[in-house]
């Protein structure tokens, strides 16, 4: 149901009141707004020189913003690629016809979506050490991201499996292909086209997640940020303490908007595909968004 | 299990701060993220830009900065939240209302035309076609994920930890300090203190919906 449902096309004087509210409103929002930049400019947070440092190299900022960034994306990118693969893995073995395979599988899935990721990476950091192996704060934040989202997009998968359309598999069983067949030549093919969208949706929701990282001392772009301001109080006081905090929160937005970006083309793209037509809309639920080891229990 | 008889305190205040994050931000959430799914499918498009802003902004915004900036950005605009379990709150509850927004307005989605340009034509104004017809109906829709994005929230409030608030998963790194030879079981029992908020309302949830489902 589109919004156009909910309403009637406004007369002459609902579309008065509509502009009156309108202007209000935004009257309303533009003071909010001026009244924080004033706030701002009079604390002397918007002078140029105190933003002309994010620019600066010579300060070492956009080095340090830089390189935090990349750490950002390979943190995310190593556990994106592990937590696919894994997560394709954990998706045949959960539609398997054997019980014995069916039954663990599902158990492993849903007890890392239960776990909370914060306490499933504090694990992988304080408690693998004890038992012999070595982990680094990188490595620990990408275990984590890993086991979590290999959960997630298991039962992603498992859904996009399922929705390729009956007659597909039947027909390939009667043309006289085996189980794997089936699965590798057929479903997952079909699959993995209709979850691609999806698939960067949750990208970003990876992308969010590593920012736990600034909990786990790793230093992504929120603890670098803090490690600068901590270096720069030492010399100049309070003075670009805002600037650094905008600045990481900024490329975090940004970055996600670009990917969340990336998934709505890819969406609108699959539904122009005629091999994909008739799919109904893929969308990751609001509670895997959220991020941080959302999913039910 | 003596790590809990040996905790005990420190265990059961932790959970209680967990849960009442959980719960007071959960309301707080669910307040804004009703308007705000109203704002969205608004006749006045300002209000239905406003909210896409809201929702788009919390939506790529870890929810790691989001308490970075109330706890430390908005000192600079002299604002202060009075305490620590407050500023978790905050944060919490503004940035769970735009994943609640987004289930309700799946919901929304999901009502039937007929019923809205019903109740346009017995002449039911758009806030009363939204109180009256759709919003009773999404609300049972969306029990399902609104319920699951209440668990994805009781689990994210382990990021207050990171923040100076002593819930489950400050007790936890604590209790690592202390009791380093029983780690499993620390982290055993921090896990079985999140799953005691998380599997029953689970169960809730799904007699829930059984009770409200519409038959169509």
């Amino acid at each position: 149901m589109t919004s156009a449902v909910l309403f009637d096309v406004a007369g002459p004087r609902a579309r008065r009141r509509q502009r009156i509210g309108t202007v209000l409103g935004g009257l309303i929002v533009l003071g909010l707004v001026g009244l924080a930049l004033w706030r701002l400019g009079s604390n002397g947070q918007l002078a140029g020189e105190r933003w002309a440092v994010l620019l600066d190299f010579n300060s070492g900022v956009p080095q340090a913003l830089g390189n935090a960034l990349v750490d950002t994306l390979q943190v995310a990118a190593v556990a994106m690629v592990a937590a696919t693969l894994l997560g394709g893995i954990l998706a045949a073995g959960r539609l398997s016809d054997h019980v014995w395979v069916r039954v663990p599988v599902t158990a492993v899935i849903e007890f890392f979506r239960a776990v909370p990721l914060l306490v499933l990476i504090l694990f992988c950091l304080l408690y693998l050490p004890t038992i012999g192996v070595p982990i680094t704060s990188f490595g620990a934040l990408a275990l984590g991201l890993t086991l979590y989202n290999m959960a997630v997009l298991a039962e992603i998968f498992r859904a996009g499996i399922l929705s390729v359309d009956r007659g597909q598999r039947e027909a390939a069983y009667a043309v006289g292909m085996r189980k794997t067949q089936v699965m590798v030549l057929i479903l997952l093919p079909q699959a993995v086209r209709r979850m691609l969208p999806v698939l960067v949706a949750q990208l970003v929701v990876l992308l969010k997640d590593s920012s736990l990282g600034f909990i786990v001392g790793y230093l992504e772009l929120l603890r670098t940020a803090r490690g600068l301001v901590e270096s720069f109080n030492l010399t100049f006081g309070n003075t670009y303490t805002f600037q650094l905090y905008v600045a990481a929160a900024l490329i975090y937005i940004v970055v996600n908007l670009l990917l969340s970006w990336l998934a709505r083309v890819l969406e609108r793209r699959s539904r122009r595909d005629r091999r994909l037509a008739a799919t109904e809309d893929v969308e990751l639920p609001a509670d895997v968004q959220m991020g941080g080891g959302g999913g039910p229990a | 299990m003596s790590i809990f008889s040996d905790n005990w305190d420190l265990l059961r205040d932790a959970f209680l701060t967990t849960l009442s994050l959980a719960v007071v931000s959960g309301l707080v959430a669910l307040v804004i993220g009703t308007v705000l799914a109203g704002m969205r499918v608004s006749p006045i498009a300002p209000l239905r830009w406003l909210a896409t802003f809201y929702v788009e902004v919390f939506r790529n915004t870890p929810l790691t900065v989001v308490f970075f900036f109330f706890a430390f950005g908005i000192v600079f605009i002299d604002l202060q939240f009075p305490s620590r379990y407050i500023t978790a709150v905050a944060a919490l509850g503004l940035y769970t209302a735009a994943f609640v927004c987004e289930a309700l307005r799946s919901g929304i989605n999901a009502v039937p035309p007929g019923q809205a340009e019903a109740a346009r034509a017995i002449g039911l104004t758009f806030g009363q076609t939204l109180r009256t017809v759709v919003f009773p109906q999404a609300f049972r829709t969306v029990v399902p994920p609104l319920g699951n994005v209440w668990i994805a929230l009781a689990k994210n409030t382990s990021i207050a930890a990171g923040f100076a608030v002593t819930e489950l998963t400050a007790a936890l790194q604590r209790l690592t300090n202390v009791e380093s030879t029983r780690l499993l079981m620390v982290f055993l029992a921090i896990v079985v203190a999140y799953l005691v908020i998380t599997l029953p309302s689970a169960l809730v949830i799904r007699l829930i919906e059984r009770r409200v489902a519409i038959l169509r």
